[in-house]
């Protein structure tokens, strides 16, 4: 391991390892000595969290029986970046127009997507912000893309609803979105969407069944096989990664041609 | 009173007022032709029916479905169930309730003496629900002349823990710390819902059901909270979704001061079906009229999903639309809570003027509404300093255009819901911008960019009404002009509960509520007012 391959965090000197954290403790903080108790207590917490020397430098009550900290301090810590595991982005991110080229080279038709929220959700923000022509974060949404055909059911739709539709759609994507957390109802609404889409007699063949992406801002990217879906997108997922692997999934580059788009087709 | 800085063409506001009562005079036709099958359980809950049988399902709906079963209701719900209730010798609603659950009552549409006894019947019992409804509004009154009326803009903070009793000691702290107004933002899933659930209710998603109970709870410890604080703490709740109707009567009954109220927000963000969201919405307003309740309207929504600068007419659209059909169901300009947002993306330049722009000619036109407006969520990022920044810019911006109701933004918006210590933030940051500049005021020149973007905005709005009016609002929404979501006249869910009145249709409620309006015609006020 080599020396480069450690790092602190940088406040304004190599190696300082300065950082800042902010919490509350349910302590009274309104008179001299509970507030001397409370910022004793803070720093309490920060020495346990890795921060040596520590500073209370931001002590407020809020309401008689909390105590808001800001708290700097040394974080003693090391990171190893050659311990780091990045997930591996497994798709190349493309363009509207090389999506649309590979979606038009390798099906020779639009590619069909479904869009809903499933169970009780009923925030539509998410799947809206990623089909929606509008789109999302300065990229545009699916409906954008000319050689992808955009179903957008909206909210609360029920699961076996979504597999009738997306069957009569001849959905090559089923897209769902998920932003309500609750007592983990995303991740149960995932696994019943994944065992629902399996079972269906819709998709007998597994070479007919839609695949199955499932997004939102709580999900762990790296859960897709065990919650029997094929992709989870999570926080901040924009428009053109879902159509970029899309794109990789169900319209792969023949061996040997080029994917690059002519400079006369443009956008 | 608001001072006009814009020099807004009085003609081309009258203009956009008169367009807007044109696009909304069938939807209002249609309105009074139709009921709902919420509509008339709202009558039976006004009526004094309560409870739930064991499967949870409300009583009113076991009626109202088999007297929908038995004789359709488009004579409306009260004359054949009072006609059983005297038949049957039945001596309450609920046992009634209990009996037609059973298939124990036989309904029939009654003529002669027996209509006009049933008749009778129905509407005392109308007139008492209409009286506690007019008692809570007189309480109302006679605690803020006790305690205190907060000064504008009232600080607006939500509550959404899925479990009223967690939302109550967090709405009693958050008043503490100085909030005006408590929304307890509902289940994600009620506004699907084709029932109002019933009791203190403890499981929630991303929010807590809106029930009686529930509403009755939070009141009485907020009002134990106003008299600790000596002002009158508010109660707001959502009057959307298929129980629409209802939950504008229990707020009534249960003295909810403010209620989300919008004549789109269902239809274009919850799939509702347009024509019985405007149903509903007509009747609703009429509760909320009479209870004096304050309506908030969603126009906020639209700029989450639309581009808040190339959408921005559609909100002024929406806005006086909300005005016709709020003002032609009884409303007060003091009632009309309309809304807008602060959803600008701060990467565009001059994005804090053109947002000053907004909330000024949204003032401007509306002056004697107590417009509630709404923080950044869209491109509040993750960068918890920067929100920070931005919830400055939209204090500011509230208050230098006087702004009624203040939706206090969280740094950490789409993060979590919020810590304490993020509201805690967010009030000190509401306090020092009024503090540091509330009295700033502010005057444009006649030729400044802030001007102009208004009365470009003011012109794009008039010339969007104009094609409203043309092709009709429902074929309007059906093309996707609000919110960039297309909902056809006949999708959506809730059509099913739809019904064309017929000939010597009786609504008990609906009679009373509109023999109290004004005899004048409000609307003609309204657009013969004069907007400054």
């Amino acid at each position: 391991m080599s020396l480069s391959n450690v790092v602190r965090p940088y406040g304004d000197t190599t190696g300082d390892g300065r950082v800042q954290v902010s919490f509350t403790l349910p302590v009274p903080g309104v008179s001299a000595a509970d507030r001397a108790l409370g910022e004793g207590a803070a720093l309490q917490l920060a020495g346990k969290m890795g921060l040596s020397p520590a500073m209370v430098v931001h002590t407020k009550p809020i309401g008689p029986d909390f105590t808001f900290f800001i708290v700097y301090g040394r974080v003693s810590h090391l990171v190893d970046l050659s311990a780091v595991t990045v997930p591996e982005r497994e798709f190349e991110l493309l363009s509207p127009a090389e999506v649309n080229l590979r979606i038009r080279t390798a099906l020779g038709r639009k590619l069909v997507v479904v869009g809903a929220t499933v169970g009780t959700d009923a925030h539509t923000v998410g799947i809206d912000a990623i089909l929606n022509v509008k789109g999302h974060a300065g990229e545009k949404g699916l409906e954008y893309y000319r050689e992808i055909r955009v179903v957008n059911l909206g909210a609360q739709v029920a699961i076996a609803s979504l597999v009738t539709r997306a069957a009569a759609e001849q959905a090559d994507a089923v897209l769902v979105s998920q932003v309500v957390t609750q007592r983990d109802a995303h991740l149960s609404n995932a696994r019943e969407l994944g065992a629902v889409f399996r079972a269906a007699p819709e998709f007998a063949g597994p070479a007919r069944r839609p695949l199955l992406v499932v997004g939102g801002p709580r999900f762990d990217p790296q859960e897709a096989a065990a919650l029997g879906v094929d992709k989870i997108f999570g926080r901040g997922t924009t428009p053109g990664e879902v159509a970029s692997y899309l794109a990789h999934a169900l319209a792969p580059v023949p061996a040997g041609a080029s994917a690059s788009v002519p400079a006369e087709a443009g956008a | 009173m608001t001072t006009a800085k814009l020099n807004l063409d009085p003609a081309t506001v009258k203009l956009a007022r008169e367009l807007a009562k044109r696009a909304g005079e069938p939807v209002t036709h249609l309105a009074r032709t139709h009921t709902t099958v919420s509509i008339e359980r709202a009558v039976l809950r006004l009526a004094g029916l309560d409870g739930a049988d064991a499967a949870g399902m409300p009583w009113v709906n076991r009626l109202a479905d088999a007297v929908k079963d038995a004789v359709g209701l488009e004579h409306g719900v009260a004359l054949p169930a009072w006609d059983a209730m005297v038949a049957g010798g039945y001596p309450d609603l609920r046992t009634l309730a209990e009996q037609a659950a059973d298939g124990q009552v036989k309904f029939r549409i009654p003529a002669g003496g027996e209509a006009v006894a049933a008749r009778e019947l129905a509407l005392r019992s109308a007139k008492a629900g209409v009286a506690a409804i007019d008692a809570q509004r007189a309480l109302r009154s006679r605690m803020i002349a006790d305690l205190a009326d907060p000064p504008a803009p009232w600080i607006y903070l939500i509550v959404a823990t899925g479990d009223i009793y967690e939302d109550i000691p967090q709405a009693q702290a958050a008043a503490r710390e100085g909030a005006d107004v408590i929304a307890v933002i509902r289940s994600t899933g009620q506004s699907l819902l084709d029932y109002v659930p019933e009791g203190a209710t403890r499981e929630g998603y991303a929010g807590t059901y809106a029930t009686r109970e529930n509403f009755r709870l939070m009141r009485a410890a907020l009002d134990e909270t106003s008299r600790e604080l000596g002002r009158y703490v508010r109660l707001t709740n959502y009057a959307s979704g298929l129980c629409m109707p209802e939950i504008a009567t229990l707020a009534g009954l249960e003295r909810l001061d403010m209620m989300l109220n919008d004549c789109m927000y269902g239809i274009i963000f919850r799939d509702i079906n347009p024509v019985r969201t405007f149903i509903d919405q007509r009747f609703s307003r009429q509760v909320h009229a009479r209870a004096g309740i304050v309506i908030n309207t969603g126009e906020d929504n639209y700029l989450t999903t639309a581009d808040a600068v190339d959408a921005a007419h559609t909100v002024v659209v929406s806005q006086l639309l909300n005005e016709y059909f709020a003002v032609e169901a009884g409303l007060a300009n003091w009632q009309l809570g309309l809304g807008h947002a602060f959803e600008i993306n701060p990467q565009v330049p001059d994005s804090f003027l053109l947002e000053l722009a907004h909330a000024q000619l949204v003032r401007e036109l509306f002056p004697g509404a107590p417009l509630k407006y709404m923080p950044p969520t869209k491109h509040m990022t993750g960068n918890v300093f920067a929100g920070y920044l931005l919830d400055a810019f939209f204090n500011l911006c509230g208050l230098m255009t006087d702004q009624s109701i203040l939706l206090v933004g969280m740094m950490t918006e789409g993060i979590h819901t919020p810590f304490l210590s993020d509201r805690d933030l967010a009030l000190e940051n509401v306090r020092y911008v009024r503090s540091a500049a509330g009295r700033l005021g502010l005057s444009f020149q006649p030729d400044s960019f802030v001007v102009g973007r208004a009365h470009q905005v003011l012109d794009e709005a008039v010339a969007l009404l104009r094609r409203i009016e043309a092709e009709g609002l429902l074929n309007a929404i059906a093309d996707g002009t609000f919110g960039v979501t297309k909902r056809p006249p006949d999708g959506g869910r809730g059509l099913d509960g739809v019904i064309e009145r017929a000939d010597g249709y009786f609504n008990p409620v609906s009679d009373l509520l509109t023999v109290s309006a004004r005899p004048d015609d409000p609307v003609s006020d309204l657009l013969g007012g004069d907007p400054e």
